[in-house]
Formats: structure tokens, C-alpha cells, sequence
């Protein structure tokens, strides 16, 4: 406590005008380094202690713009070139849908990028080491005083003086504000175990609330009102139809729009001879059944079709599409498999569509032949 | 409670130029007006239905100024209460602009036809609420209600002048509290059927908010030049300046931007609905001559005094204020134009001397109402016990 540093002199008043005409008073004499506390806004203070303009609202408007401009970009990108959506008809890029997510942004970053320019750039939290700090004459001014202080530092500064001028508006108060030097030096503990200890309880609170009210919460009754919707589900039932069956089969004699009749439904022998892969062996199309195999085939056939299923034995594994029987196989009898499906390999006629599939027999004779290349391959 | 102060105020005479340029407005205005009624009484009329919404905008915009200040408490606009005050006897000047548009009636209000209604199914659904006899007793109803408030609020501001009694300003703030339900419900009735119901098969509900939103702005422009023009010229009390200026720029702003907010809710709740009921509206409004129209009236109503609004220090400028408030003010009349008139001409924009002459109308109409109101009464309410603190009003 030796190290008793004089930070300035401080007046308190307990009526806010009487404190007006010393402020003007202390401005027209010149001082630099002086303020004025006050537990709440006091009106006309500002204007006499000519503070100049804040540039927050500068920072206001630029955070504005930018939120503006990101969400014009966010908006743009996502819903005309990322992931073009229809909706209600209207073109890709519909100003009119995009101003209330603009505006959202725009208020959002100008409030909250304003705040925390505030707070940590100007106000420079969690800095905690001003002298003024932890006063007496901080909590009076955060009471039912109002206080003004001229600091030790300004030139003009003359205690003698500075009293005299107080005594003359008859403050409830004069007061000294000392601070040790090694307060400056205080360094806000954010590591201490303590307030680390907090934190990782209060994320572990806050994710498993959020796992269990995602999770158990949302599936019990009466939250669970959006899964039981009056709509009806692949395998439903449904009281509408007098079979009770909610999936529909196809009318009889008819086709789906978009699909082709296949005249060879139940003879794969004639399907083997009568069809033709109307497809050319190009990169394009080997690079399309390949993406496709992998994705609806190779489940069960493995990646090179060897019937290394990956599904870990919850169906029988495939014979291997290497043997001799399906290497002389004609291209129409492996696409009649995959359109009517054998033994348990259920029809893909409805998840590929007729070019996917001759796609798809290429890349199988493609994988055949890297197993069993005929002569002239190697050469 | 607060004890009451005396103001040293002394009462100046509105000088008679002020009048006569009114009159030389007025003048104008019903010379042209007879003649367009004689000439192209539908156009004429259609410019009228323009003049009423403005009038009935300036008048009850300000009784909700009055209101609002009463209920709020509010202390920065006390010494200019009267400005609100005379301003809100526009509404005396309704009944003259209603008469001649009603005995138009048939060729400004399609639903006004008995015969094209009972062709019209929609028209025949809406026939008990939209029919001449009907809609001539509405307005009698909403005229006499504002007249009512109107006079209840200056008649207790006005005693207080002399008697200095408190209990008047508790008196007024019931009358307000009773005021705004009625306010909302009459605006609203009233923009429905002045403005909404020129397109009979139109509808928006945010319609009454819209009309509002604009009606607000108008009074506040209004208000806002009055007040500004009478405290530089020396009419109102010393002391009075920026900081109350200020609280008049934030509210010409904000209110601003709730235009804007409701104008544009309105637009795309329709454009993205893409109802045809409700689109054609705009479809009339967007196509043509009136697109340009169109595209200026968010420029007018919304870019313009937002961006000159904006910075702080523009919300205190009195000669920055007198710019923009009247340029409100006739962004209203503008808004209110481009609401009215393409009914009347569906294809083109129609401006000529008939729609000159009604503004002209308009405007005298205000510099005659301010001059005789403005004569008749203290610019201050001196007996306010508000006002002392009003006048040490510090932002």
C-alpha cells in the first residue's frame, strides 16, 4: 500500500444540475483529462462537456453494408447458382424474396458487430484495470451520485486549485482517487481452473439438454405432433382404399410418364437376345456407370464385383459377376436382371433409368475385363 | 406534483401575408377545381378522393401526435402541442372536399352501380358493407368522431391556458386513452373505403396499417416545418432548438422506415402469393407510363429521406429538417396519387392543371386553416405544467 499513486480529484453531487455548470466551468478553463460519471445518461452533459461524435456510427453503417452485401451474396449464391430451387414460379434470382433475409442480416450485423466494437475495442474488455475502478467513488457514482473527475495527468493540473473551483459549486463530496501501480499490471485470471471448470460444465449442461431434448424430448408425445402427420408413408395403410393398401399399384396397361413399356417382362432368355446396348464405351458414359454401380450396386456386389458384400452378412452375399456363366452373358440379359431383379435382388427399374443401366452394363463388362482380359487387350 | 410555472410567452399575430398567400392558393385551386368539375368531373373527382386521404391524413395524423404525446408522457413536444393542434383542424375542411366527390360518386366508385353489382359476384358478396347509403353514413360517423376528439382535446388544452388546472392534462390523457382504439378503427374504415374500395375486388389486409404509416408521416412533416418555421421566426419561447428538433428528425425517421417496412410487408406478401385477385393491383401500377411511377415512389417516400435522415447531426439541422419534412409531406400526397389514380386511367400517367389545381386546393386549404387557428389560440400551452421542463429539455 506504499504505492500510493494520485489519479485525480473527484467532486459528487447528489443533484445532476448543480453539476451542469461546473462541468461547463471545468471545459472553459482549458482541462484535457477529465470526465464525467453518471449512473445513467444525463441529458445536455455531452454538449457541455463538447465530447466530439462517436464514430460507432460509422462502425454501425459499415457492419450494416457488409451484412447487405453478404446476404445479397448468400442469397444469390444459394438460390440461383449453388442450388437453384423453383418456388411459387418465380425466377431464380427474385429480389423480393432476398430483402427480408438482407434485412435480417443488416440489422443483425450492424447491432451485434457495433456491440462488440463497443465493447471490446472501445470500452477494451475484459481489460479490468483502470484506477477508477472498484472506488468508492465508482459505487457512488453508480448509485445516487454524480461525480466528475479531473485527472492527475493533465497539464494544468494544480490540486490546490481544483478544490477550490469544486468548493465554489458545493459538491456533497471532494474526494482523492488514488491506485497502486501494481493494479495496472492486474491481468484478468481467464485461465484460472475455476472459470475454465465453469465452462466446460455449462457446454456439457447445454449439449446434452440439447442432445436430449433433440433426441428423447421432440419423439415423445405431445411434442412428436410432426411425425404423425396426415400424409401417407412408403408401407402404410391406409382406410382410403377399399384394399387398404396406402402404396398404389400402377393401373393395368399403362405406363409411367417418362418410362418405356419393357416387352420382356418374365423371358430374361429373350431379353438376352432381342436387346442391344445402344451405348458407346465412351469416358463419359463408363465415368456414369461407374458413379451409378457404386452407388446402387456395389452394396452387395462390391466395389470390383466380387460379390464382396459390404453389408456385413444381413443378406447373402452375390455370386461374383467374374464368373465364366456371366462373362458370356449377352449386355441384355445382365440389364433384364437389373430392370426385374433375380432371386433376392429386388427390380432397380424404378432408382435407374434406361440409359443408367446400359451405363451400368458397360462398367460391369469394364470390370470383367480387368479381371479377365481377353489377348487382345494386352497388347 | 409537479408545480406550475409562468413562461414569460407573449402572444405574436400570424402576419397577414401568410393569409393572403393561402388565398392566392386557394383562389387557384377552386377556380381550377369548378372548372375541372365542369370539364372532367371523373378526373376531377378522382383528384379529390387524393386531396381527402391528404387532409384526413394531416388532421387525424396530428390528433395522433396529440394522443400519443398525452399517453406517452412525453415532455420534448409540449411547447409545440398547439402546432399539432391548429394542424388537426384540417379535418374541418373534409366535409367541403367529401360533398362534391359524392355527388360524383358514380364515376369515381365502380360499386356505386347497382347494376354492375348485381352482375359482379364478388361485388354482390361485399354489397352489404360497400353501398352508397352505407358508405355516405360511415363517413358522416367518422367525420363527426374526429371532430369530437378533436374538439375535446383543444377545448381542455385551450382552458388550461387560462385556469392552469392540472386535472385537464389527466382529462386529456383519458380522452386520448378512449381516442386511439377509435383512431385505428375509423383510419382504418376510412382507408378502405376512400382508397381500398376504388378497386372493389381488391384487397389487402395491411391496407388501414399502410394508410397510417403514411398518415403519421405526413402530420409529423407537417408539424415538423410548422414548428421549426414558427421557433425560428420568434412565435414560440426562447430556448427551444436542437435537441427538440432532434426528437422531430427521429421521428420523421423512424416512421419513415415503418413505411417503408409496411409498404414493402404489402408487396411481397402479394408478389409471392401471386393471387390474381390480388396481383392485378400492381399489375396496373407496373406496367406502362405508371412503372416509372412506381419505381419513384420508393426513391420519394423511402431512399431519399432515409439517406438525408440518416446521420445525427441531420436530425438537428433546422434547414435540412424544413427540406425534408415538406418533401414528406408531398411524398404523402405522391403515395396517396399513385394509390388513386390509376384506377381513374388505367394505361397512362395522367398529370395536367386539374391535378395542379387540387394541390394548389390542398395547400392553401392548410396556410388558410393554420392562419385562423393559429390566431385563435396561444402557440403555447402556457397552463401545460409540462412545460417548464419541456423548455429544459436537454438530449
Amino acid at each position: 500500500m506504499d504505492d500510493k499513486n494520485l489519479f485525480g480529484v473527484a467532486c459528487l453531487f447528489k443533484d445532476p444540475n448543480k453539476l451542469l455548470p461546473l462541468v461547463k466551468k471545468i471545459r472553459e478553463l482549458g482541462f484535457k483529462n477529465w470526465d464525467v460519471h453518471s449512473a445513467y445518461p444525463l441529458h445536455g452533459i455531452p454538449k457541455a462537456m463538447r465530447l466530439k461524435w462517436s464514430p460507432l456510427g460509422y462502425i454501425a453503417l459499415i457492419f450494416g453494408l457488409s451484412g447487405a452485401s453478404f446476404g445479397l451474396f448468400l442469397t444469390w449464391w444459394t438460390m440461383s447458382v449453388d442450388y437453384p430451387l423453383i418456388i411459387g414460379g418465380k425466377p431464380w434470382f427474385s429480389f423480393p424474396a432476398f430483402v427480408p433475409v438482407l434485412f435480417e442480416l443488416t440489422v443483425l450485423l450492424a447491432s451485434v458487430g457495433t456491440a462488440i466494437v463497443m465493447l471490446f475495442v472501445i470500452f477494451k474488455l475484459p481489460n479490468n484495470r483502470h484506477p477508477l475502478n472498484d472506488t468508492e467513488y465508482m459505487k457512488k457514482v453508480s448509485s445516487e451520485y454524480y461525480g466528475l473527475v479531473v485527472e492527475s495527468k493533465d497539464p494544468n493540473f494544480d490540486y490546490d486549485r481544483i478544490v477550490s473551483i469544486f468548493k465554489e459549486y458545493e459538491p456533497s463530496e471532494i474526494l482523492d482517487i488514488n491506485y497502486q501501480e501494481l493494479e495496472l499490471k492486474y491481468q484478468p485470471k481467464v485461465f484460472d481452473w475455476k472459470f475454465i471448470l465453469f465452462l466446460v460444465i455449462i457446454s456439457a449442461a447445454t449439449s446434452a439438454f440439447a442432445y436430449f431434448y433433440n433426441n428423447k424430448v421432440l419423439y415423445l408425445p405431445p411434442f412428436d405432433f410432426m411425425l404423425n402427420q396426415f400424409k401417407l408413408k412408403p408401407q402404410e395403410s391406409s382406410t382410403l382404399f377399399s384394399d387398404n393398401f396406402g402404396m398404389r399399384i400402377p393401373v393395368a396397361g399403362t405406363v409411367a410418364r417418362g418410362e418405356k413399356f419393357y416387352p420382356f417382362k418374365g423371358k430374361p432368355e429373350e431379353a438376352g437376345t432381342k436387346l442391344v446396348n445402344t451405348l458407346e464405351p465412351s469416358e463419359e458414359n463408363l465415368k456414369l456407370g461407374q458413379q451409378k454401380y457404386n452407388t446402387f450396386c456395389s452394396p452387395c456386389h462390391g466395389w470390383r464385383g466380387e460379390g464382396d458384400s459390404r453389408l456385413n452378412g444381413q443378406f447373402p452375399n452375390p455370386p461374383s459377376l467374374h464368373t465364366e456363366k456371366l462373362r458370356n452373358w449377352p449386355d441384355g440379359r445382365i440389364y433384364h436382371v437389373i430392370v426385374e431383379g433375380q432371386n433376392i435382388m429386388p427390380s432397380y427399374a424404378r432408382l435407374l433409368s434406361e440409359k443408367e443401366r446400359w451405363a451400368i452394363v458397360l462398367y460391369i463388362r469394364a470390370l470383367q475385363r480387368s479381371l479377365n482380359a481377353k489377348q487382345e487387350d494386352l497388347q | 406534483m409537479i408545480e406550475n410555472t409562468t413562461v414569460l410567452y407573449q402572444k405574436k399575430e400570424i402576419p397577414i401575408r401568410i393569409l393572403h398567400l393561402g388565398f392566392v392558393f386557394l383562389a387557384i385551386g377552386v377556380i381550377g377545381s369548378i372548372i375541372g368539375f365542369v370539364v372532367e368531373p371523373a378526373r376531377t373527382s378522382f383528384n379529390f378522393v387524393v386531396l381527402i386521404a391528404w387532409c384526413a391524413s394531416i388532421g387525424t395524423g396530428s390528433l395522433f401526435f396529440i394522443g400519443i404525446e398525452y399517453l406517452s408522457g412525453a415532455v420534448w413536444s409540449v411547447p409545440f402541442r398547439r402546432v399539432a393542434e391548429v394542424n388537426s383542424a384540417v379535418i374541418f375542411t373534409l366535409p367541403l372536399l367529401i360533398v362534391p366527390v359524392l355527388l360524383n360518386i358514380h364515376s369515381v366508385f365502380h360499386w356505386s352501380h347497382a347494376e354492375e353489382v348485381l352482375k359482379d359476384e364478388i361485388l354482390k358478396g361485399k354489397s352489404s358493407y360497400l353501398n352508397p347509403s352505407f358508405f355516405v353514413l360511415r363517413i358522416i360517423l367518422i367525420i363527426a368522431l374526429w371532430f369530437l376528439f378533436k374538439s375535446l382535446f383543444t377545448k381542455h388544452s385551450r382552458k388550461q391556458d387560462f385556469t392552469f388546472e392540472q386535472s385537464l392534462t389527466k382529462k386529456n390523457t383519458i380522452v386520448s386513452a378512449v381516442f386511439m382504439p377509435v383512431f385505428a378503427v375509423t383510419l382504418t374504415i376510412f382507408a378502405i373505403d376512400w382508397l381500398m374500395s376504388l378497386e372493389p375486388h381488391w384487397y389487402s389486409t395491411i391496407f388501414g396499417v399502410y394508410y397510417f404509416a403514411g398518415t403519421f408521416l405526413a402530420a409529423l412533416g407537417l408539424f415538423t416545418f410548422a414548428s421549426i418555421k414558427l421557433n425560428e421566426s420568434g412565435y414560440l419561447l426562447e430556448g427551444l432548438g436542437q435537441d427538440h428538433y432532434y426528437s422531430m428528425g427521429a421521428l420523421l425517421f423512424a416512421f419513415t422506415n415503418f413505411w417503408a417496412y409496411i409498404a414493402f410487408s404489402q408487396f411481397m406478401l402479394i408478389w409471392y402469393a401471386n393471387l390474381p385477385e390480388e396481383t392485378f393491383w400492381y399489375i396496373t401500377r407496373g406496367t406502362g407510363t405508371w412503372m416509372y411511377f412506381s419505381l419513384g415512389i420508393i426513391f420519394v417516400k423511402f431512399v431519399v429521406p432515409y439517406i438525408a435522415l440518416l446521420p445525427q447531426p441531420a436530425k438537428m439541422d433546422p434547414k435540412r429538417l424544413k427540406f425534408i419534412s415538406l418533401w414528406i409531406l408531398f411524398a404523402h400526397y405522391y403515395d396517396l396519387f399513385w394509390i388513386v389514380m390509376p384506377t381513374y386511367s388505367k394505361d397512362y400517367f395522367v398529370f395536367g392543371w386539374i391535378e395542379i389545381s387540387s394541390i394548389l386546393l390542398g395547400i392553401g386549404l392548410i396556410i388558410v386553416n393554420f392562419y385562423y387557428f393559429a390566431n385563435k389560440t396561444n402557440l403555447i400551452p402556457i397552463g401545460d405544467p409540462k412545460l417548464k421542463r419541456a423548455i429544459e429539455f436537454h438530449l
